[in-house]
């Protein structure tokens, strides 16, 4: 089958499912990233039903392993602390913020397209041991180096912009937006203190939000994801294989990616077409649409991202996806559940892992084990990854 | 093929006073910064032109909590060019010891500021600084 046939028709050779997930809590950790990494990958494992040696190969997202531990080849040295086998190749993938969801996407084309049945995905990252000003000015080289970087654009710079733009095309006065804004920060930590593993679990408010320190005008602290240590694995395999591994499947049903240019060459950065792109991708192949998702774990890393993202990925029309957050219509109970686990912001953002915890998430929901904050019947999910510039998206959409 | 203006040649120009696009044979459009190609159709048939270094604020932030290397605060914001182009910069002229105004759709004028080179920037950096005009 050629790669037209698969981008026409929407569908490859064989189904792909997930057997085990493992997931470290997120935080702060003294452990390091291959230390975190073994924890969550060997939790997955042994929920597979199968030895480290029985994994054909390893799909790792590593962000900064260089700036924070000045480790780099870490893919190969990841596998071989599992007890995976020398014939397995291991390899870094770099995506910025979406690392381990291109991970996983990868990993699911090569057993969709039969190269290999078992495959382990994820990610780690260890963010906190590099300090505020040395993570600030390593995460904003998802920056174009030649053409923003050298003006100190920053993360929550960036999606300052987005909300400034927001506000200004859609008429919603900044206060207003802002309020928004804070409510959703609110919601994922309401959904957080459900999650054991989550980097917070303290509820906060809307004057929480309001009081907190300026970032980038007009994010406050409290609308910005914190840095957090921590990693996730899932552990994929075809069809065929997944019988001996698991009686709860959860099948993965599509997948996309985008890419995109900088910012300055994107211009109306509240549309970020890399998102619609990779999402409409996911939706195609897996022939559903935004109405058929029951949960979605989604990229917000920053406030005002959740909110463009539950419009991109079709929940909203574009301009009304802030006031869907006031009518409680993405709370757990909501129209459409939006980041249950507390999200990016309240369960933390290890970069190099987040897809991966995502994809926990989701998993953990479609099987009925996420406790108090389970999203009752749910049967489709959904994962949503950005990178970088708004510049890298990957969405998976999963079912059983 | 040869790359039609590097990023280096653009930092020049910069420094000389000369705020350079590139002007697509094909479909008219004109990339700025540069691009192998034109960033509206993708040809490689380009020629340098001059830009007037006239645009407005399409949207900007106060950062108040900095990078290494940098001091805060400072504004960023994105400029669109008369000749149609977004380019990020530096708002400079603008007192932030008080609250900042509404900067949204001010008209600006280009100039540069020259970073200097420091651990992991790839050599010396050129920035455009928008002066409200």
């Amino acid at each position: 089958m050629g790669i037209q046939e698969v981008w026409e028709g929407g569908i490859t050779t064989r189904r792909v499912a997930v057997a085990g997930v493992g997931m470290t809590k997120f935080g702060q950790s003294d452990k390091s990233q291959v230390e975190m990494f073994a924890e969550a990958a060997m939790e997955a494992i042994n929920g597979s039903n199968i030895r480290a040696l029985d994994i054909q190969a390893l799909f790792l997202g590593n962000v900064l392993g260089d700036f924070e531990e000045g480790q780099m080849n870490i893919a190969p040295l990841c596998a071989y602390e599992l007890g995976m086998s020398v014939d397995a190749p291991a390899t870094r993938i770099e995506g910025a913020c979406a690392s381990a969801s291109v991970a996983i996407r990868d990993a699911f084309v090569w057993v969709a397209s039969g190269f290999y049945d078992v495959v382990l995905a994820g990610g780690t990252e260890r963010t906190t041991v590099m300090g505020t000003s040395l993570a600030t000015r390593t995460f904003a080289m998802g920056s174009d180096s030649r053409y923003e970087g050298f003006t100190g654009i920053t993360f929550p710079g960036a999606f300052a912009m987005v909300a400034r733009l927001y506000s200004e095309k859609y008429g919603i006065p900044l206060e207003k937006l802002k309020e928004r804004m804070a409510m959703v920060a609110v919601k994922n930590h309401k959904n957080g203190v459900k999650n054991p593993l989550a980097h917070f679990q303290k509820e906060i408010s809307v004057e929480t939000v309001l009081n907190s320190p300026m970032v980038a005008d007009p994010l406050q602290l409290f609308d910005c994801c914190p840095f957090s240590d921590g990693a996730a694995a899932v552990v994929l395999a075809s069809e065929e294989a997944i019988q001996r591994m698991t009686d709860k499947p959860v099948y993965v049903l599509g997948v996309g990616q985008g890419s995109n240019g900088p910012l300055y060459r994107q211009k109306d950065i509240t549309r970020i077409v890399a998102r619609e792109k990779a999402a409409f991708q996911a939706y195609r192949m897996a022939g559903l649409t935004p109405a058929d998702i029951d949960v979605c774990e989604l990229h917000d890393c920053f406030t005002i991202a959740e909110i463009v993202a539950c419009e991109g990925l079709g929940f909203f029309e574009f301009g009304k996806g802030s006031s869907a957050v006031e009518r409680g219509e993405t709370a757990i109970g909501g129209r459409i559940p939006i980041n249950p686990s507390g999200g990016l912001k309240s369960k933390g953002h290890p970069i190099g892992a987040t897809g991966a915890a995502q994809a926990y998430e989701i998993v953990k929901q479609l099987r009925g084990e996420c406790g108090d904050r389970q999203i009752e019947g749910a049967r489709v999910g959904m994962t949503d990854t950005l990178g970088g510039d708004l510049a890298t998206v990957v969405n998976v959409i999963y079912g059983i | 093929m040869t790359y039609p203006l590097t990023h280096k040649q653009f930092y020049e120009g910069l420094k000389a006073g000369r705020l350079q696009g590139l002007k697509c044979k094909a479909c008219g459009a004109v990339t700025a910064p540069p691009k192998i190609c034109c960033a509206e159709c993708g040809a490689t048939e380009l020629e340098v032109i001059l830009l007037s270094g006239r645009g407005k604020i399409k949207t900007y932030t106060v950062i108040r909590v900095a990078p290494e290397e940098f001091n805060a605060p400072y504004i960023v914001a994105m400029t669109e060019l008369d000749e149609g182009p977004w380019v990020m910069g530096n708002v400079e002229g603008i007192d932030l010891t008080k609250p900042v105004g509404d900067l949204t759709g001010t008209k600006v004028r280009c100039g540069c500021r020259i970073v200097p080179p420091a651990k992991y920037t790839g050599g010396e950096g050129v920035v455009l600084t928008f002066s409200p005009a």
